[in-house]
């Protein structure tokens, strides 16, 4: 019996075509981020705030991802972004390839921001690299502290973690300390936002937040001039 | 649910290797898999058992090696693995540490059956 290391990462094609989608980004100056949590976390709903309160000349757009329905891209179309629908027809994740394909006939050079929703799901996700800069988790208060616990894959490879719906905090039993300590147990070093994207509290500390992700990319004829 | 499409891929690099392999068979594939790599080993055999049924790649043997959750301290260097998501170094208490271990996905090796260990062909360059 003859042994041949191999020592490839099982998802090495889509690690291939996330660092080109990486690549391309950093090129063009995009900030990519990559939104998940469970269904009903409310990434739509942030997203919907997001767009409604960025000015109509913003470079923006949304990719958003389902298993079926386009009704996500319909409610962030209102606003008059480019948004465009990834139904994955079953799959329960995006990958680097959806992602390049849905982007095939946009420009990245009339672009400073994407956003990707993906499909609602806290554990698959996690596995897959789109080539964004930052993956953002949503939890909402509804949905039970010890989530980072059970689902710590996607809360260690989040840079931020948004906790969403504490206007809901009074009727449900939620104990946000123990959700802050946990993910931070599971995440050192996480980033925590709490919001409500019905009252619109801390809606104005995640924009500061995506504006100062937003300067830190620069596109690198810029920084070579500068 | 995406232990299908990592089988797949598992089994697509099983291929890839064994072309440049020939008159060899693949008999078994080492794989690693850290504790939060949020892949479930068994839903995995069941894939990869599944497409690999009647075919043949079907007496391939699957090796799964789970790595545990492991951090690196950044104050001392101590490694250590993560007990109860426990982040403190328990060498020198720090809290600042991270995590280098423990979301593997990886295909490690492919062990082959070397069939006719004197044909030239198994050797031949390409």
């Amino acid at each position: 019996m003859n042994r041949v290391p191999l020592e490839q990462k099982v998802l090495s094609e889509n690690d291939r075509v996330a660092a080109e989608l990486r690549a391309r980004f950093r090129e063009h100056g995009v900030l990519c981020l990559n939104l998940i949590s469970s269904p009903g976390s409310g990434k739509t709903s942030l997203l919907e705030c997001t767009l409604e309160s960025l000015p109509r000349d913003r470079r923006v757009a949304v990719l958003t991802g389902d298993i079926q329905t386009d009704n996500d891209a319909a409610r962030l179309k209102r606003f008059g972004f480019p948004v465009k629908q990834i139904t994955t027809g079953g799959t329960c994740h995006l990958d680097a390839r959806m992602v390049e394909r849905h982007l095939a006939d946009w420009s990245l050079a009339n672009m400073d921001l994407l956003f990707i929703e993906n499909v609602g799901n806290l554990v698959c996700p996690s596995s897959y690299d789109l080539g964004e800069a930052a993956k953002i988790v949503v939890l909402s208060v509804t949905e039970g502290e010890d989530k980072p616990l059970k689902y710590p894959s996607i809360f260690l490879k989040s840079e931020l973690l948004v906790l969403n719906k504490i206007d809901l905090l009074p009727y449900v039993p939620f104990d946000m300390n123990a959700a802050v300590e946990n993910a931070r147990r599971v995440h050192p070093a996480m980033e925590i936002l709490k919001v409500s994207c019905l009252t619109g509290k801390g809606l104005h500390e995640w924009l500061v937040w995506l504006e100062h992700r937003r300067r830190a990319i620069k596109p690198v004829e810029t920084e070579a001039v500068t | 649910m995406h232990e299908m499409g990592i089988a797949c891929e598992v089994l697509a690099a099983v291929r890839g290797e064994a072309k440049r392999h020939p008159g060899n068979t693949p008999r078994k594939v080492g794989l690693r898999i850290g504790e939060l790599a949020a892949v479930d080993p068994e839903a995995l055999r069941f894939c990869f058992e599944a497409i690999t049924r009647d075919t043949d790649m079907e007496s391939l043997e699957l090796e799964i090696e789970i790595c545990p959750f492991r951090f690196r301290c950044l104050s001392c260097g101590h490694e250590f693995v993560v007990q109860n998501y426990d982040s403190q170094c328990p060498q020198c208490a720090d809290m600042k540490t991270e995590c280098i271990g423990g979301q593997e996905l990886d295909v490690a090796y492919l062990e082959v059956e070397d069939h006719e260990p004197s044909a030239a062909g198994a050797k031949s360059t390409q």
